[in-house]
């Protein structure tokens, strides 16, 4: 079953002209892909269509087997525990550290501190935020808030990983090792998806698919 | 021993804090908790004085409604004094009441003095003699239509006044008075609601990113809600009780000063209008009351913008 499936799905904000045409495309379970195109080709709109936090106008988004449009509150919140997202603007809450911002998506599945604790600070230590831990983000760098995004995302070890250009704010060495991380997480079983326009981070990587967005329009580089 | 062990094992059994996923501080918060006071204060003085004027006018019907008095006129050839104090016994006998005081010469010349001032002789004047009755704590209603027609029969020129027509008019008065009370206490508290529901709205505004994000990381939204909700109602609290105190206090200052105040006759004068300026237990209970319907009235609203805006995102 395929993690995520887009059928001729069509994206009109209001009664604009199409941002996105016709697409379609499958992301099977351990795959491994680059989301490319210019700025403003429509990544973070296909990002935010997969993540269900956008309602396509027309075609068929399914999640996990699930279809989009056919799902109540609840479901779509089990759904979306499936699935970590990075976001470009990384989206931390300025008023909890390090610790706690990582640690948000089990907490708010309810589970108690002790359960999860030494897994956190073992990712924390692993994206190199060790020495990081009771620190704000504004006082953060970019770089390193872009890891906390990350580690966040990766907590929860979900199915599916969508990044939206993750390594936008790191160093060269860095992004390297961080493109590790996600080939890894995918190696043990998670569908990867990298919204970049990045070449250079693209062509570290052989074994992904690449999706390019252009015109609205979709073509997929195998 | 591995890093984490040794960070485990430094002291960090509380590396997450007692933070609540809503900010605890903002400038926003700081100003609804601001508005709230300030509503409740407003509210409780309101409410504080619906009930004073409404104690005070169920103290003037009261009063008003338990005296009544007997007029008896002076007649050629009889002695008004006699023809009084058997008018007197004869309202002494009726079940229900319980005073009866029959004003003497001097005592009912002495009520025509703020009139006529003091000082005239006022031998020469036919001075009709009063005798006032007061009923009895039984509750018993005297048959006043009965010591009517005795009185015409053994005591001629005498005349019963209830205070229907009086009462009749100081009851609507009275009544006007406590509905116009109620009105001002309704806008205010309508007032109240509006303005803390729009000052959640702008303390909630800030906070919508908190919101997209915990719904992106997979929240419920009744998590989400339950939080803001919590949250929220713990500023409205804050504030509730701090309007609260400062009403209540301000009705215990006004009570003092009045009673301080009571042995002067302008002070007899308010409090004779107004009562003692006590709430009582009932009234203060009331005040608080209205601290917390605002607290919940934060909350609710909170959790109400909460499902909206998640709604937008669903």
């Amino acid at each position: 079953m395929d993690v995520v499936r887009f059928e001729n799905v069509g994206l009109r904000y209001g009664l604009g002209p199409e941002v996105l045409r016709d697409i379609s495309f499958s992301i099977a379970p351990r795959s491994f892909q680059f989301l490319t195109g210019p700025s403003g080709a429509g990544k973070t709109t296909l990002m935010r269509l997969m993540l269900l936090s956008l309602k396509p106008t027309r075609g068929l988004v399914t999640l996990f087997g699930h279809e989009a449009g056919n799902l109540d509150k609840d479901m779509m919140t089990t759904l979306r525990r499936r699935v970590g997202v990075v976001f470009q603007d990384f989206r931390l809450l300025d008023h909890l550290t390090t610790y706690e911002n990582v640690a948000l998506p089990l907490r708010v599945q309810g589970r108690e501190e002790s359960s999860y604790r030494a897994e956190v600070v073992e990712l924390l230590r692993w994206v190199g935020l060790g020495e990081r831990i009771h620190v704000l983000p504004p006082v953060l760098s970019g770089g390193e808030k872009q890891r906390a995004a990350i580690a966040r995302a990766l907590i929860v070890r979900p199915e599916l990983l969508l990044a939206d250009e993750p390594t936008g704010n790191v160093d060269p060495s860095l992004a390297r090792r961080l493109l590790r991380l996600f080939v890894e997480l995918q190696k043990s079983g998670t569908a990867v998806v990298i919204a970049t326009h990045d070449l250079g981070l693209m062509d570290m990587f052989d074994g992904a698919h690449r999706l390019v967005l252009g015109d609205g329009r979709m073509h997929i580089y195998e | 021993m591995s890093d984490t062990q040794l960070a485990l094992s430094s002291g960090q059994s509380g590396l997450r804090r007692s933070e609540s996923l809503v900010p605890a501080e903002s400038i926003a918060g700081r100003a609804l908790v601001i508005v709230i006071a300030i509503m409740t204060f407003l509210a409780a003085l309101t409410a504080g004085g619906a009930i004073l004027v409404s104690r005070a006018s169920q103290d003037w019907r009261g009063s008003v409604a338990r005296e009544m008095t007997i007029q008896v006129r002076q007649i050629a050839g009889r002695d008004v004094d006699v023809a009084a104090a058997k008018a007197g016994d004869i309202a002494r006998k009726v079940a229900g009441i319980g005073e009866v005081k029959v004003y003497t010469k001097a005592e009912s010349e002495r009520l025509l003095e703020p009139w006529l001032g003091s000082g005239l002789d006022l031998g020469q004047l036919p001075v009709p003699r009063l005798i006032v009755m007061k009923l009895d704590e039984s509750g018993a209603k005297p048959d006043l239509a009965a010591l009517r027609q005795v009185l015409m029969r053994e005591v001629p020129g005498s005349s019963l006044d209830d205070h229907a027509l009086w009462l009749d008019r100081l009851v609507v008065m009275a009544n006007s008075v406590v509905i116009i009370a109620l009105v001002v206490f309704a806008l205010v508290v309508t007032t109240m609601i509006l303005a803390v529901a729009f000052a959640t709205r702008g303390a909630m505004a800030g906070n919508r990113e908190i919101i997209d994000v915990l719904h992106m990381v997979g929240a419920a939204d009744a998590f989400i809600a339950d939080q803001f909700q919590r949250h929220f109602m713990g500023l409205g609290l804050k504030g509730g009780v701090l309007g609260a105190v400062a009403g209540a206090l301000a009705f215990a200052f006004a009570g003092m000063a009045a009673s301080m105040w009571a042995a002067s006759p302008g002070g007899d004068q308010v409090e004779s209008l107004f009562g003692t300026f006590s709430l009582g237990w009932s009234g203060y209970g009331a005040i608080l009351m209205i601290g917390l319907a605002l607290a919940l009235v934060t909350g609710v609203m909170s959790r109400m913008i909460v499902f909206r805006h998640l709604n937008g995102l669903n």
